[in-house]
Parts: C-alpha cells; sequence; structure tokens
C-alpha cells in the first residue's frame, strides 16, 4: 500500500492530510459545541479598557506576562483566585501568555492601584528594585486609539452577540450594563468620560492637561484595563 | 536535447538561499539583543529615549521569532525545495515556463510579505497569537504565497520522470498541507472595519485591525494546537526532509532502513498534532484535552527518535567521515540534538515537571537546543552542501568550517544550560513556601537570581551569531571565487554518491 501511495503523490497527500487532520476533529471540536458561557460576574470590556487592551497588545505585554493563575497554592496564594474557562469569554484573543518573566496579572486590578501603574510604567526598576522591565514613556504622549476600540466593540456585538447595553448578572444578585455608544463621537465622549476618573487618580500633571483637553493618552487606558483585571 | 544530461536549473535555489543567510543574521542578531537586554534592561534604550518604542524588549521579540522561523527557517525550507525537489524527481525547473514563473513569483512575493511583517510588527501591528502575529491583510498575501508554493511544487511533482516519490518528497507535501490546514484555521479573524455605528455612520480607526474569531479558551485550543504544530511542520517534518537527502549524498551510505523512515513518517504524521495540548496543562482546557497532550508527547519519542536513529544509523561502519569531514559533523550533531530536543520536550509534557517548568526559561531552552542544534545545524549544512554544486565552486574554507562548528556548538550547550538552570530554578522559586505556609519568595527575588544564567544565555547566543557570520563569509568567498570547471554524474540517485 506505500509503495503504491508513493506512486501517486494526489493520494499520498490526500492520506497526510486526513491522519494529520484527525488529531484536531477529536481534540478541538468537542469543546465547541459547548461554547465557553462566561461565569457571574463576568462583564464585557468598557470602551475605555477595550481601548487599553489594544495598548497591551500593541507592547506585547503577553510576552512577559501570563493571565492565567494555575489552581496551585503557589499561584492562588500569589496571585488569587485560580482562572475559570468562562471568565475568558469576551476575550479575543486570549492573552494566556506562556512565558513569566514578569508575574501573572489575570488579578492584577486586585492589588494594584492607579498610582502604582503610573510610577511603574515610568520607570519600573525605580518601583520594584531589580525589575528587568523597560520603561514604557511612550505609552503617556501617545494618543490612544478610541475608534478602533469602538470598531472593535461593535464587531464583538454585531458577530458574537457580546451583551452590551444588557443587565449581567453579578455575583452579589444585582446587575449592572455595559454601556456602548450610538457613534463614535459618543463613544469618544465615553471613553473620556472614563479617563477623567483615572486621571484623578494619577500625579503627572501632563496627562492631567491633555484629558482636560479632550485627548486621551496611552497610558491612561491601558490603566483602565489593568484595573478591569480582577 | 534528447541526449544531453539534464541540467538543473538554481535561479530560486540561489534567491532563497539569500534571504536564509540575510534573515538569518536578522533574527540572530535580534535574538542576542534580546538576550542580554534581560540581563542588562538598559540596552532598552540602545538608541536613545525617542526610538524607545522600536528598541523595546517587547517589540522585538516577536521579531526575532517571526524572523528565525519563517525567515530563516522557511527560506532555508524553500531554497532546499529547489534544490532537492528537481533532483529527486529528475526534472529541471527551466523544463516548464510556468514553473520557473511560479517559483520566481513564490520568491518576490515572499519578501514583500517579509518586508510588510517587518515593518508592521516594529509597528506594533500584532494580534497577540504568538507566531501567528500578522494582521489580516499580511495573512492573506502569506496564503498567496503559500498557494504558489504549492502549486509550484506540485508542478515540478507533475511532470517528475522518477516515477517513486523519494522519502524527502513526503516530508516537503506535508510541509505544504500541514502548514496550511494550521495557519488558515488559527488566522480566522474578522476585520474590525466591516463594523459600522447603529446610526449608520462608518466608524473609522485602524482598517488592519481584527478580532479572532476565537474567544477565550476555544482561542488559547486552536492556538497551541496551531503553535505547536508549527514547530511540526516548520521546524520538524522540512528539516527531516533535509537530512533524508543530504545526509546519504554527502556521506554516500544508504539510509539505513526503509521501514524506519515509513514507521517514522506516518508514525509522525499521526502523533505530532495531538501533542498540542501539552502547552495548556493546567489551563482552563478540558482535563481529557491536556491528558491527551501529556500522553502523545510521550508517544512522540517513538516516530521522533525512528528518524534520528534512521539517520545516526546510516553512518554505521562509516564514523570516521564525522572525524573527516565538518558537513558530516554538522548532521551528525544535528541529529543528535533532534534526540535530544525530543525526548526533553516529552520529558516537560509529564504534567507534575511541567508545573515547574512551564512560563520558565526552560522552556526557551527546550526550543533553542531544538532550533539551534537541529534546525539551524542543518540548514547550513544543506547550504554548504549546495553551495559547491549551485555557484560551481569548491567551499572556500574547511577549517573555518570546522572552527564555525565548534564556536556554534559551545554557544548551543552554554545556551541550554544555563536556561535549564534558571528555569527549574525560577519554577521551584515560584512555588516555594516557608514552614508557616507563606510564599518563601516575592516574585522579583526569582527574577533577580536569573541574573547569571542570562548573562552566559546572552553569550552562548552571541557565539553562534558569530559563527553564523563565519558562516556566511564561506558562502560569500565561496560565491565570488573564480569558477572551477566541474561535472557532476547528473543522473546519480539520491543514494549514490
Amino acid at each position: 500500500m506505500f509503495h503504491w501511495l508513493e506512486k501517486h503523490p494526489f493520494f499520498f497527500s490526500v492520506g497526510v492530510f486526513l491522519v494529520i487532520a484527525f488529531a484536531g476533529v477529536i481534540e478541538i471540536l468537542p469543546n465547541f459545541a459547548q461554547a465557553s458561557r462566561p461565569v457571574i460576574g463576568t462583564k464585557p470590556y468598557s470602551i475605555l479598557e477595550t481601548t487599553g487592551r489594544q495598548v497591551y497588545i500593541k507592547n506585547s505585554c503577553n510576552a512577559c506576562h501570563s493571565q492565567l493563575i494555575r489552581p496551585f497554592k503557589s499561584e492562588t496564594d500569589r496571585y488569587g483566585h485560580y482562572s475559570l474557562s468562562g471568565e475568558y469569554a469576551y476575550d479575543r484573543p486570549f492573552l494566556w501568555g506562556s512565558k513569566r518573566t514578569g508575574p501573572d496579572l489575570m488579578r492584577v486590578g486586585n492589588y494594584r492601584t492607579t498610582d502604582w501603574h503610573e510610577n511603574h510604567m515610568k520607570d519600573p526598576a525605580g518601583v520594584v528594585p531589580g525589575s528587568v522591565m523597560p520603561a514604557y514613556r511612550w505609552m503617556y504622549t501617545n494618543i490612544a486609539d478610541v475608534p478602533t476600540a469602538y470598531a472593535e466593540q461593535l464587531t464583538n456585538a454585531q458577530f458574537f452577540s457580546v451583551p452590551y447595553n444588557e443587565p449581567i448578572p453579578m455575583k452579589d444578585g444585582s446587575t449592572e450594563v455595559v454601556k456602548m455608544a450610538n457613534s463614535v463621537t459618543e463613544a469618544h465622549a465615553m471613553a473620556l468620560a472614563e479617563a477623567k476618573e483615572i486621571a484623578a487618580d494619577m500625579k503627572d500633571q501632563n496627562i492631567k492637561d491633555a484629558v482636560a483637553r479632550g485627548e486621551i493618552p496611552e497610558i491612561v487606558a491601558l490603566i483602565a484595563y489593568l484595573n478591569s483585571l480582577k | 536535447m534528447e541526449n544531453r544530461p539534464l541540467e538543473y536549473d538554481y535561479t530560486v535555489t540561489k534567491m532563497f538561499m539569500f534571504t536564509t543567510i540575510a534573515l538569518g543574521i536578522v533574527g540572530m542578531l535580534i535574538g542576542v539583543i534580546l538576550a542580554f537586554q534581560l540581563a542588562f534592561p538598559g540596552l532598552n534604550l540602545m538608541l536613545g529615549e525617542g526610538l524607545a518604542e522600536y528598541t523595546n524588549f517587547s517589540r522585538l521579540r516577536p521579531l526575532h521569532t517571526d524572523a528565525v522561523i519563517f525567515g530563516f527557517t522557511l527560506s532555508g525550507v524553500f531554497a532546499t525545495w529547489y534544490y532537492v525537489g528537481q533532483r529527486v524527481l529528475k526534472v529541471s525547473m527551466a523544463e516548464s515556463r510556468l514553473l520557473m514563473l511560479l517559483g520566481k513569483l513564490h520568491f518576490w512575493l515572499y519578501l514583500i510579505t517579509v518586508v510588510a511583517v517587518v515593518v508592521s510588527l516594529f509597528a506594533g501591528v500584532t494580534t497577540s497569537k504568538e507566531y501567528a502575529e500578522f494582521e489580516w491583510p499580511i495573512d492573506i498575501a502569506i496564503v498567496i504565497v503559500w498557494v504558489i508554493f504549492g502549486l509550484s511544487m506540485f508542478g515540478l511533482i507533475g511532470i517528475r520522470r522518477e516515477k517513486s516519490l523519494y522519502i524527502s518528497v513526503w516530508y516537503y507535501i506535508a510541509t505544504f498541507l500541514g502548514i496550511a490546514m494550521l495557519y488558515l484555521f488559527n488566522n480566522m479573524e474578522i476585520p474590525t472595519m466591516l463594523a459600522s455605528a447603529p446610526d449608520g455612520s462608518h466608524v473609522g480607526g485602524n482598517w488592519w485591525h481584527s478580532i479572532s474569531m476565537y474567544a477565550g479558551t476555544n482561542d488559547a485550543l486552536v492556538q497551541w494546537w496551531y503553535g505547536h504544530n508549527a514547530v511540526a511542520f516548520g521546524f520538524t517534518v522540512p528539516i527531516i526532509a533535509m537530512i533524508y537527502y543530504f545526509l546519504p549524498k554527502e556521506s554516500g551510505q544508504a539510509i539505513y532502513s526503509y521501514k524506519l523512515s515509513l514507521l517514522s513518517f506516518w508514525g509522525l504524521m499521526f502523533v505530532y498534532l495531538w501533542a498540542g495540548g501539552h502547552h495548556l496543562l493546567y489551563s482552563t482546557v478540558p482535563d481529557w484535552v491536556q491528558t491527551m497532550g501529556s500522553i502523545f508527547s510521550i508517544i512522540l519519542i517513538l516516530p521522533s527518535w525512528g528518524s534520528a536513529i534512521n539517520m545516526l544509523l546510516t553512518m554505521k561502519g562509516e564514523w570516521q567521515q564525522v572525524a573527516a569531514s565538518p558537513l558530516i559533523k554538522f548532521m551528525v550533531l544535528a541529529s543528535t540534538f533532534y534526540m535530544f530536543s525530543t525526548l526533553e520536550g516529552p520529558i516537560q509534557a509529564i504534567k507534575s515537571v511541567n508545573a515547574i517548568a512551564h512560563f520558565t526559561d526552560w522552556i526557551v531552552g527546550h526550543v533553542h537546543d531544538g532550533v539551534l542544534g537541529w534546525v539551524g545545524f542543518m540548514i547550513m549544512a544543506a547550504l554548504f552542501h549546495m553551495a559547491p554544486r549551485v555557484f560551481k565552486r569548491e567551499i572556500y574554507s574547511k577549517s573555518l568550517m570546522t572552527a564555525q562548528f565548534w564556536i556554534q556548538t559551545l554557544g548551543v550547550v552554554l545556551y541550554f544550560t544555563s536556561m535549564w538552570i534558571a528555569g527549574i530554578t525560577q519554577g521551584m522559586m515560584w512555588r516555594a513556601h516557608d514552614e508557616f505556609g507563606n510564599l518563601a519568595y516575592s516574585f522579583i527575588d526569582t527574577v533577580t537570581v536569573l541574573h547569571p544564567y542570562y548573562t552566559i544565555r546572552g553569550v552562548g547566543g552571541l557565539l553562534y551569531l558569530v559563527g553564523f557570520l563565519m558562516f556566511t563569509y564561506n558562502i560569500y568567498k565561496t560565491m565570488s571565487a573564480r569558477p572551477i570547471e566541474e561535472s557532476e554524474l547528473q543522473s546519480a540517485s539520491p543514494m549514490g554518491a
């Protein structure tokens, strides 16, 4: 049979393809059938958080930081409750990472503050002596891209039925609504409102001035995203 | 025409040899910079504060992996295909205008895509999925390049004179099919430019931006099914194709066992894809997928060692050649590192070992003993073998080859030993608790302790790069030397001397 296949490239290729495709069909498809449902308390990202998530991706933060807490005592002691599948229901793409040059950030919003992030991104080794993380000073002057984030939100709502403007059940039994804008102008206004709250906790006068002028520096959006990780 | 011996046409091979070397230098240089940035963070600012955004570790890191995988390695795969393919199929590219056109088109579109990738990664345009960072316009370009490669490959196979496909061709076909399937499914994404606001207005924003079709756990499952098997069909399968051709050809020895080649080929095809789950142990993917990933990783030792043992036994009774020929040295070391790496991988995939190894530098070490020792050595050996035949000149210096061999071997050894120690140290420190059940170390303790190992790794990488520059010089001097008149047996089979 193998000698015959070696003389017939077409059937050889079909054979190879069937053999390699087999594993994917068995391993991947069943999980897709039971699509990952959000756990209670998991909200879609707001406009400023989405913008910040794009800043996080743009700078490949996931190359050094994971967002996946494994079920070991050492990890739950250090980072908090281990990860649940449903907590990632709105993560497109997933940001688990594969290397921890720095600590996990899955629940960093629980134990770091806006103030801490502000100083840390400016001078990591000043905040954590011995840190090998580079500074990200350009984030303090680059302006965040709200329209792209808004397009991402709309795509999520249109193609994947992500529940914006709908009540989301919370752990304490209440519900919350994550609002999505009706136009890009409104999206910018909503992002700016969120940015003002973040900037109020920051010390950098240039950032405060920029937000007062109606601009959103990348660092403000990034911090909004990091604070949402809980 | 009828009675003249077949003249193979190496135009496309030469073009891809050029990108193999150029992108090899780029990829390895960036790798060395990254290694030293981890040891000395000040290097992130090497070109000043103004360019910090582009010289920063996080921007360079995807550039390094992609340059080495899709630049250096893939160019090597293409260069050898356009050489080996003609020879084992007994047909010349020059016989078909269409094939020549496809081959050249393949090269130029590939080069344009590479430039687009470099520019976009520097700019921070990335989907963040490892080894699949490119946004949808580049993904489409990559698919087109791949289809043209396929047409060119199957075109050559279609007009072959040798009826039976040599082992190397099996592996090249598998490379084409495997990457095609994996790449397509992992890069399913929706361009966000399709979205418009509820009031009907166009939103704007970056036209190249997209989001993945899959969310969270599913996205991770597809990504590591891809990520693991990009290694399979980029770093394993085509490199085996190379060694199955070049080792017998260079040593004058026939492949040790045909049955073992059959067993290891079909075994590898069947088993490799199951093992992807080992990247996601202790994550939120279903338990049974994790267990399958673990078990199949262990089983994977069999077909991998099958190939490697087949290589090494090909040298049976001819081991004096290892001492005599620097080129045989490269290939024997490559197969040895293949065995080493395919034993280390399954060990790391055992759940209890993975608990320590995952997220640490031990994984980085594992990748690099495979890539530097196996992939790098084999591609350089292939180019060394092809250069005299393609450029019709003797290799410039054999002693330079030997020196390069030892410098790079030392580099690889420094690299993986330092990363083993670093990774295991880090993993053990993360999990250490004191007698009261509190964490024994803060995270930064586990970072600062790695400094000496990061420095050693940087030195190892630098030695490897130096060796690669010696290789480049050797090939350059070979190319630019005066041609010698040489006629070789055109109809020799790959088994023949």
